[in-house]
């Protein structure tokens, strides 16, 4: 054995571990505020959610020193067996699991939990990236693409039976990981098509217009109509200005585009308005602004933003802010985290988390791209797309600019088993990278 | 594949996200308002406080109306935990069963075990005090405390009034006042309402997602309340307390007044109730049960009741022909029994003479000389008209015909008649002397009230004017009556005119006069008796008096319905309260008694 095998201090990047310490404490601290009761005010008060969450802090810190003990060629040749590990944790929760909110997603101990939904990405980002690291994997190839899809979507659909959308939703990260791997580019802006022409699916599919000669039906046919007429101006574009021999080709790309986006655009539409259940419905609804019937349904997100809103330039103060300190956004030390940031540390507060995450977010591509082996360049890419799924729905969510989705932001939200899973995550990327220097995979 | 640029597309992805946030934080948090504001909305609540309202004493500085606190015990069933219900209901009193249905009372609509709901209500401060120190011990329970107006006397209730939730016809008329808002009904409570009340101030308050207030917010905005202003009564309790407890079962009024500053020494409407009653909780159904009472306690019958004056009213006829000059005090009238009936053994009474004697044709003879003068020779119709409107101006002088200026809310006014009135009734040049010659004894059409006729007693006393009857001395400890209350009204009557009254009232308290139960040893008493026709029901008795004869510090109407002759019923009250009055002390223990247990409530 070499001595790269121990590990050597001076590669690791303090300045991750810096950041990993800022944001931990300091989102415990906005557990403590926004959980705080005058009655009880001792931070290590296990009744409450700041005393617990001591203790995940405790727990997850040893995790990170273990984790940066371990030879990081372990997590690649493991990569398998932790991933199946998840995995066959994934099963037996659907069995043995305690329903907390209607989801089957917790191992209970008492009023501990754990959450291996949380822990899944990690044995995803490693099975991942061995997979794309080891020879033949080329994601020109569909069997690639396949492959790889099935390593993300078998733990995805597990996580989809408890049911935990949410949980789901952040496992799209690893397309940014293909996309850098060689992934076409047209995923990229497909998805984003997709999503805008979505939206406009889901607004117009809620509305009924009283057509001529059809009556009332659904807004989305208007979509439709708009489609078919730009499809036609386009066949009419191609047919009297392009040069006749790129012509056939044009016309195959505008009929299977259009046939496409009609038929994306109905299926939504009908998704949205018949198969979702209500509450689901109306969690899109509320994220697009839209008239929502019953009442109290955009409760949460109200609160949220307006408790974001409270916090002003300077923010009101470690305890005092009047909507975190009154309990207006329910449970707010879980998922609404952010609030309590943004309220009590004001625009300044909640920017500066903002940059600091998009900071340690860039850090850990650029980390990434400087390994030499592919195996740790990937799974760096995991970790920073992981990082940004969550910051994107999560903060999304509190301000209003995504639907309310019970995803936790990372490091500040209350739970240990997100705690440990995003600690675990990062950690084991920053063993893989003080090792950047020795091996070669 | 050259793979290099597609970091640079995934970092910028992710620093467009974190503009796009930042951006919408700084909206969300700096340039928009809206959320800031429906924030303090839901947050901030602004909290009135009550100053405490003003204490009345009486003029010798005891306590009248004061505030006391009280506890409710209070329940929020959501922070109940489990706890020793034997230990606790020792503790509070109260039995488990009465816990259970508190307890089930306070979670079922429509409350809700996120509001607190009284447990028990209205505990003394030392019984709070008890419970209070063992009340840690029992989350979910706690004290809020409460004001209650407390009449430590149990006396004057009409007098003193009472304080009640402001009405929505009040709300209306009165904009700095909210609903909930404690406001006087009646009594000194209403006339001095603006005193007593005070400054309301606001604090601001956080209040959490169940709209339970919490912790206070800064303060810079708070308003600090001013306490209300605290008044000395013009009653003496003492005498106040003798009146009422004279006037036991009876129907009646006793209005006693200090004549030289018409300040009110005692105010009795009988039957009374103690003020206590309407104070909290059990005000509505005590309100609505003294409101139903058919011996109308709430009426006061020293303000509002309107009588026909009777035989005291010739004091006034007496001073106003004196000032006219149509008689002297020599002029004597004869007793002809034709017209108008008489009692008693006289026959040509002078004018002292014919008061004790309270000759009826005499006075007719009196009035007719007033109205009938010949001012007009060409029509007796005409010139009773003249004659009437004089009379008028010298009787209203006296105060009658008007709320005489008083502080007491709600006082009814009475009626003088005069050539208006009788028009009305008879046509213009339709009446004359003959038809209205009843009000030469106080009979007829003529209407007053007690207080009216104690202010009558205050004129002769001071011997030409009164000052307005009032029920409060001292705005503040140490301070004035209101401004009006320190000008005299003159009768426009000479002084010397009342020489012969006032000896002729002093024969009526004494040897063989009409009120001669009423004479005392030491003081003299001036006064006169009257009896008030109420057919076919008993007649009122009616006493009006004054002493000390030189120097009169007591002036005084008494009231008795039903009860018959002034002279037995009226003028013994009036005396004891005189001697009550100034010396402290009763002599005359028979008639004490005789008094105590005479009942006219069912006449």
């Amino acid at each position: 054995m070499s001595n790269n095998q121990a590990i050597q201090l001076g590669r690791i990047d303090w300045v991750t571990v810096g950041l990993y310490l800022f944001f931990v404490f300091f989102g415990w601290m906005n557990i403590y505020s926004a959980a705080y009761d005058a009655s009880q005010p001792n931070l290590f008060d296990f009744d409450k959610e700041y005393g617990r969450q001591s203790l995940w802090i405790l727990i997850s810190f040893t995790l990170a020193v273990l984790t940066l003990l371990v030879e990081g060629d372990f997590f690649n040749k493991l990569a398998v067996f932790i991933y199946a590990f998840f995995v066959l944790l994934l099963m037996l929760v659907l069995v043995i699991g305690k329903e907390v909110n209607g989801a089957k997603a917790w191992f209970g101990v008492g009023s501990f939990g754990i959450q291996p939904s949380e822990f899944s990405k990690i044995g995803v980002g490693l099975l991942l990236s061995k997979y794309i690291s080891s020879t033949g994997a080329k994601f020109k190839n569909w069997k690639t693409r396949l492959i790889a899809a099935a390593i993300i979507g078998f733990p995805a659909c597990l996580i989809l039976l408890q049911p935990d959308v949410g949980s789901v939703l952040t496992f799209t990260a690893f397309i940014f990981v293909m996309y850098r791997e060689g992934l076409s580019g047209n995923v990229l802006i497909i998805g984003l098509g997709a999503i805008v022409f979505g939206v406009l699916s889901i607004i117009s599919g809620a509305t009924t217009i009283d057509f001529p000669f059809a009556g009332e039906q659904s807004g989305v046919w208007v979509l439709i109509i708009i489609v078919a007429i730009i499809s036609i101006l386009g066949w009419l574009f191609v047919k009297n200005f392009i040069v006749p021999r790129n012509r056939k080709t044009l016309y195959w790309i505008i009929a299977i585009s259009s046939v496409a986006s009609i038929a994306f655009s109905l299926s939504v539409s009908y998704i949205v308005e018949k198969v979702l259940e209500p509450h689901h419905r109306e969690r899109i609804y509320v994220m697009l602004s839209m008239p929502v019937e019953r009442e109290g349904a955009d409760y949460n997100s109200q609160m949220a933003k307006i408790t974001v809103g409270s916090g002003g330039f300077f923010g009101k103060g470690f305890l005092e802010g009047p909507m975190t300190q009154n309990n207006y956004v329910p449970e707010q030390w879980t998922d609404f985290i952010f609030s309590a940031v943004a309220e009590e540390w004001g625009f300044v507060g909640s920017v500066l988390v903002i940059g600091l995450f998009v900071y340690l977010i860039i850090r850990i591509i650029n980390m990434a791209e400087r390994q030499r082996s592919q195996f740790s360049r990937v799974y760096g890419y995991c970790v920073a797309s992981i990082f940004f799924l969550h910051l994107l729905i999560n903060v999304g969510m509190v301000i209003g600019l995504a639907p309310i989705i019970g995803i936790p932001l990372p490091f500040f939200s209350f739970g240990g088993s997100s705690l440990m899973g995003f600690t675990l995550l990062l950690f084991i990327f920053l063993r893989l990278d003080s090792e950047r220097l020795s091996i070669f995979r | 594949m050259n793979l290099d640029g597609r970091r640079i597309t995934i970092i910028l992805i992710v620093g467009v996200i974190g503009i796009i946030y930042a951006i919408r934080l700084l909206f969300l948090q700096v340039i928009n308002d809206e959320w800031k504001n429906q924030g303090v909305a839901l947050t901030e609540k602004e909290v009135i406080v009550y100053p405490s309202r003003g204490l009345i004493y009486d003029r010798k500085g005891r306590l009248l109306v004061t505030n006391q606190t009280v506890y409710d015990l209070m329940v929020l069933p959501k922070d109940v935990k489990p706890f020793d219900t034997l230990a606790f209901c020792k503790l509070v009193n109260l039995s488990i069963d009465e816990l259970r249905s508190g307890l089930l009372k306070a979670i079922s609509w429509p409350n809700v075990k996120y509001k607190p709901s009284p447990l028990i209500k209205q505990i003394t401060p030392p019984e709070y005090a008890r419970i209070s120190e063992e009340l840690y011990k029992y989350p979910g329970f706690f004290g809020t405390p409460r004001t209650l107006r407390i009449y430590p006397q149990s006396i004057g209730a009409l007098l003193l009034g009472d304080v009640a939730e402001i009405d929505k016809g009040e709300l209306e008329k009165k904009p700095d006042y909210r609903r909930g808002d404690y406001i006087g009904k009646s009594g000194i409570e209403k006339a001095y309402e603006n005193e007593l009340r005070g400054t309301r101030g606001v604090k601001y308050v956080f209040r959490d997602n169940l709209g339970i207030e919490r912790n206070v917010a800064e303060g810079k905005l708070d308003v600090a309340a001013v306490e209300g202003t605290d008044l000395i009564a013009t009653i003496d309790a003492e005498l106040q307390r003798f009146g009422e407890e004279l006037m036991v079962n009876k129907r009646g009024c006793i209005v006693a007044i200090e004549p030289k500053t018409g300040e009110i020494l005692a105010l009795v409407s009988a039957p009374t109730y103690d003020p206590n009653l309407l104070v909290g909780r059990a005000r509505g159904n005590n309100f609505r049960a003294l409101n139903l009472d058919k011996q109308k306690p709430l009426f006061n019958r020293a303000t509002q009741a309107q009588y026909r004056p009777g035989s005291i009213f010739k004091l006034a006829q007496s001073a106003t022909a004196l000032q006219l000059g149509i008689i002297t005090p020599q002029t004597r009238i004869v007793c002809n029994r034709g017209i108008i009936g008489c009692h008693g053994s006289h026959s040509n009474d002078d004018l002292e003479m014919a008061i004790v004697h309270s000759c009826n044709p005499y006075f007719r003879g009196v009035m007719q000389r007033v109205v009938e003068a010949d001012r007009d020779k060409t029509s007796r119709f005409k010139d009773a008209r003249i004659g009437l409107d004089i009379w008028q101006g010298y009787i209203k002088r006296f105060g009658f015909g008007s709320n005489l200026g008083t502080d007491i809310p709600n006082v009814k006014t009475g009626l003088v008649p005069g050539v208006a009135y009788y028009d009305k009734w008879y046509g213009e040049f339709q009446w004359a002397f003959s038809t209205i010659y009843s009000l030469s004894i106080g009979e007829g059409e003529m209407l007053v009230t007690p207080l009216q006729m104690a202010n009558m007693a205050c004129l002769i006393a001071n011997r030409g004017y009164f000052i307005s009857p009032h029920t409060v001395k001292q705005i503040g400890i140490g301070g004035r009556p209101r401004d009006e209350y320190l000008v005299r009204y003159d009768s426009g009557i000479d002084t010397a005119h009342f020489t012969t009254i006032i000896n002729a009232m002093e024969k009526v308290v004494g040897p063989g006069g009409t009120a001669g139960r009423a004479k005392l040893k030491d003081i003299v008493i001036c006064g006169k008796t009257g009896t008030v026709q109420n057919e076919p029901k008993e007649d009122h008795a009616v006493f009006v008096c004054f002493a000390p004869k030189d120097d009169p510090k007591i002036a005084m109407a008494v009231y008795v319905e039903n009860a018959g002759f002034g002279g037995t019923w009226a003028a013994p009250i009036a005396s004891m309260m005189i001697e009550k009055y100034l010396n402290d002390t009763v002599s005359n223990v028979s008639e004490k008694k005789r008094i105590l247990e005479a009942n006219f409530l069912d006449r």
